[in-house]
């Protein structure tokens, strides 16, 4: 089992030592580490990358902007209404369930020509608000149906006693619902902003060429640039994986728990 | 044939009095917080899918408002057209592989993860951290192991297997495959995070009963683990073949859509056609298609497996 996990891994091991080679001995020995790691890689692939438009340092605080922007954004929309359904059981909340549930299904492949030309009126292209805005509308019905499935299962007990203090309803929501909600928070965070973080496909099309590119774009477009250096390619890759790479390095139970516990809920 | 009118009386007074406390607070849950999401879902996910519906029987060009109508002159130049029908084939061809493979693979590995106690954290958090990176740049890293001089190649000449050696992303029949390593790669270990949980729903109190009973290990899977597994297949067969169908990602950063336009999909054509050449109608007519087949699929899915559940349990 560990062999076959090791070998699963060695993609990310050439990731790593093809980014601290020599450009002359880029196609040498892949296997071996470099006995010279060439860490100035990452410098000139940092350097040649910022300062320019879209370079990697915009990148990285545009994907951390939308990022946390629009997960925040989701957790709020998506807990509030699946508070609704969960709550409110009868034929209407039942019709609206499905109607999310049919929005995960749908690819947003097929609307996105038309929020082109929607967004493209109302001077959302190239915007942080635009993509938060795009990606709440892409990703709220996943939310509404992971946190409906919690709240389901969650006992009333605690908000009715609430609700028996005096208690309104943002208060009991906010103070006694929510905190309850930890659990599929996170898995909702973590799924939300794995999606987020990653996209590519809605990135290109929304911010190409804006100067507001987030990491993957703006790895794409050096990446066009500099094919042949793999030890420069690898190096940014490595820069714009690296917040993430630690992220799962921390998170990984969780991360893992939470994806299992988001599947099963 | 007249009800007695104090059974209707207490009737209805049970029925009002007992539950209306737990009801009278239920009832208070306003509307009015479903407004955001419910909003999104309908201006931002149904009205641009039905908008762009309507696109895939134009000839529109990106140029003007008004937009002529063609019927299914988009879908026949589909089916026509030798880059689109092939994009229409590869993507079922990698679909298809991608949930065989990823679903058997990462049964397998949960079924034998499921038991190995001490390592078992590490290997699953190796596992997955495939699927965690992001698709353009797994999609760099293979490329890299693919090239000529690369690590595959240069692995195969070391165990004497020069024969085998091929110009991966540059040969048109095998680049495709390429592009599904990638994709098996990174859904391999969302396939095992899945089918853990799927397993650690199981109680032992079942296996140990037909142990008991003197089954086979093969007897006990098949008729226990895999019955019981039904909900996790559900779930991620549709996961990959979603994933399959919507391959962008990992095609541009492998192979381009090339060579000669070999390893294009229906969602690098719908990007292709309606963002590059500015074809809005016939790169919604493809969207459609893409929509139409994984909505298909994924409805077929769920509710073939339901069924095969209820069977089994």
């Amino acid at each position: 089992m560990l062999v076959l996990a090791v070998v699963f891994c060695l993609p990310l091991f050439i990731l790593f030592s093809v980014a601290l080679k020599a450009p002359e001995d880029l196609f040498t020995d892949a296997l071996a580490f470099p006995t010279d790691p060439h860490f100035d890689n990452f410098s000139t692939a940092w350097e040649s990358n910022t300062g320019r438009a879209g370079g990697l340092r915009t990148a990285l605080v545009s994907s951390l902007i939308i990022t946390g922007c629009a997960v925040t954004a989701l957790i709020v929309i998506g807990s509030l209404c699946a508070y609704v359904i969960a709550r409110r059981p009868g034929k209407l909340t039942n019709t609206l369930y499905v109607l999310f549930v049919l929005g995960i299904i749908v690819p947003f492949q097929l609307g996105i020509l038309p929020l082109f030309v929607m967004f493209r009126k109302l001077g959302l292209i190239g915007t942080y608000l635009g993509m938060v805005v795009l990606w709440v509308g892409i990703l709220t019905p996943l939310t509404v149906f992971l946190y409906t499935g919690f709240v389901r299962a969650l006992p009333r007990d605690y908000e009715e006693a609430a609700r028996m203090d005096g208690a309104s309803t943002w208060r009991t929501f906010s103070r006694v619902v929510f905190p309850l909600l930890r659990p599929i928070t996170g898995t909702v965070a973590i799924l939300t902003g794995l999606f987020i973080w990653n996209d590519f496909f809605v990135s290109l099309i929304f911010l190409g060429g804006s100067g507001r590119e987030t990491l993957p774009v703006a790895v794409y477009s050096f990446v066009g640039e500099y094919l042949t250096q793999w030890n420069l390619v690898f190096a940014t890759v490595i820069i714009a994986l690296l917040p993430l790479l630690l992220f799962f390095l921390i998170a990984q139970k969780q991360m893992i728990r939470g994806f299992s516990g988001g599947i099963r809920g | 044939m007249i009800a007695d009118p104090r059974d209707r009386q207490s009737a209805v007074s049970d029925s009002a009095a007992s539950p209306s406390r737990r009801s009278q607070s239920l009832r208070k849950v306003p509307w009015i917080l479903a407004v955001p999401a419910v909003f999104a879902l309908l201006v931002l996910r149904f009205l641009p899918a039905v908008i762009g519906a309507t696109y895939a029987f134009t000839s529109w060009n990106g140029v003007g408002v008004a937009a002529d109508w063609s019927g299914l002159e988009n879908f026949r130049a589909i089916f026509d057209e030798p880059i689109t029908s092939k994009a229409l084939f590869n993507t079922f061809r990698l679909a298809g592989l991608l949930v065989i493979i990823a679903n058997v693979g990462g049964l397998l590995l949960a079924l034998s993860l499921h038991k190995a106690l001490k390592t078992r954290n590490l290997l699953r958090a190796l596992f997955f951290l495939p699927f965690a990176l992001s698709h353009l740049a797994s999609g760099y890293i293979w490329q890299y192991v693919f090239q000529y001089d690369g690590p595959l190649n240069r692995g195969l000449r070391s165990l004497g297997l020069e024969s085998w050696q091929r110009t991966w992303v540059a040969d048109p029949q095998f680049a495709i495959y390429t592009v599904l390593a990638v994709l098996v790669w990174q859904y391999t270990g969302l396939a095992m995070i899945i089918y853990l949980a799927g397993l650690e729903g199981i109680p032992d109190e079942l296996h140990d009963a037909v142990a008991v009973d003197g089954a086979s290990a093969w007897l006990k899977f098949s008729r226990v683990t895999l019955p019981l597994l039904a909900p996790a297949i559900t779930i991620c067969a549709t996961l990959t073949l979603i994933f399959g169908f919507g391959a962008f990602d990992q095609v541009v950063a492998v192979t381009g859509g090339g060579p000669v336009n070999s390893t294009e999909t229906l969602a690098t054509q719908v990007w292709r056609n309606t963002f590059i050449f500015g074809r809005y109608g016939y790169g919604s007519a493809l969207a459609l298609i893409l929509a139409g087949v994984v909505a298909t699929f994924a409805i077929a899915q769920v509710g073939l497996l339901r069924y095969r559940e209820k069977q089994l349990l």
